[in-house]
């Protein structure tokens, strides 16, 4: 299906976030997740299904000021 | 002497002096800087992760090693939404309620939204945050920040990374006379340690700060300075400054002046 994976369309086979994170080989515990503009806690993160346009933005911290 | 605490939301600190952690040189360099300006807090931001990426637990772990209180940042929102969203990803990733919240509302000056901070703010307080509102000098919105429950209000000095000091004096003098139970920290627009000096004489609580120690020559050594500069005008600010005045008042007490109301 198609998402919009950090502002980039992606076709993706992944049914949940932690299969997104498989597919796109992202690990560690540095990581956040927002849904739609929804945070999902890292804890729902396999249970939370994917649909077709969801927009998914996957952040970690950086420098700030 | 030794100047007072400062207190951010129930949370006691002896420095006043807030640093950011972008433009160092090096990692090594940042937590050098971090570690001369006797910095408690410090500020970070997020940003998108690339797929397969490990550059934000590379610079999580350096922040961890230094033992200070993080702040992260809203930086670069420019709605509402983005700015709360972002706020509970920070929540998420850095287990703190703190957030400084910045609504940037144009590009060219960095300068802040400030109808969409007050109604972020109201939003994230709700949602039980203890928000930092990054805000011009102007006083109803500080006050409209206030009464919306945040304790800490942040105004600019100037621009960010403008390092033109406190532009708008009087504004900041009379945000600090109207609103003496909030604990307001300049934030934004410093450029030398005696801009610092400065806020810290208006009786401003805090400072916060980052390219100019960041992209000084040497970064710790100007992080010192601005250490400095803040306890500086802090304790000049405890000890009662004298007022400015028109006219000269001689400094040597004149009676006895030699030939004082001699017949000439």
């Amino acid at each position: 299906m198609l998402v919009i994976v950090n502002g980039e369309h992606r076709e993706i086979a992944a049914a949940n976030l932690i299969g997104l994170l498989g597919e796109m080989e992202y690990e560690g515990k540095h990581l956040a997740i927002a849904l739609n503009y929804r945070v999902v806690p890292r804890a729902r993160w396999g249970e939370t299904a994917l649909n077709s346009g969801d927009q998914i933005e996957i952040i970690t911290p950086r420098q700030g000021g | 002497m030794a100047a007072e605490m400062v207190t951010f939301y129930g949370k006691t600190f002896s420095s006043r002096l807030l640093i950011g952690t972008a433009h160092y040189p090096s990692p090594a360099i940042m937590q050098q800087a971090i570690r001369a300006a006797g910095a408690q807090i410090v500020t970070v931001s997020l940003r998108r992760e690339a797929a397969g990426g490990r550059v934000g637990k590379a610079f999580w772990d350096l922040i961890r090693e230094l033992d200070v209180t993080v702040l992260p940042n809203t930086a670069g929102c420019r709605s509402v939404r983005e700015a709360v969203t972002t706020a509970q990803l920070a929540r998420e990733l850095f287990e703190t309620t703190w957030i400084k919240l910045e609504v940037i509302g144009d590009d060219e000056t960095l300068q802040p939204d400030v109808a969409g901070l007050v109604e972020a703010a109201a939003i994230l307080i709700k949602d039980g945050f203890q928000v930092f509102p990054y805000c011009t000098e102007d006083l109803t919105i500080a006050l409209r920040l206030r009464d919306a429950g945040c304790s800490v209000i942040m105004p600019w000095a100037a621009p960010i990374g403008s390092a033109r000091g406190i532009v708008n004096r009087e504004a900041l003098k009379l945000l600090r006379a109207r609103l003496p139970e909030v604990t307001l920290v300049v934030d934004a627009g410093l450029g030398a340690p005696s801009h610092a000096a400065d806020a810290l004489e208006l009786g401003y609580d805090a400072v916060l700060l980052n390219t100019a120690i960041a992209k000084a020559a040497d970064p710790a050594g100007m992080a010192k300075a601005f250490r400095l500069a803040v306890e500086s005008g802090r304790i000049a600010y405890e000890s009662g400054l004298m007022g400015a005045r028109d006219f000269a008042s001689p400094s040597t007490p004149v009676v006895g002046t030699p030939f004082w109301h001699a017949v000439s």
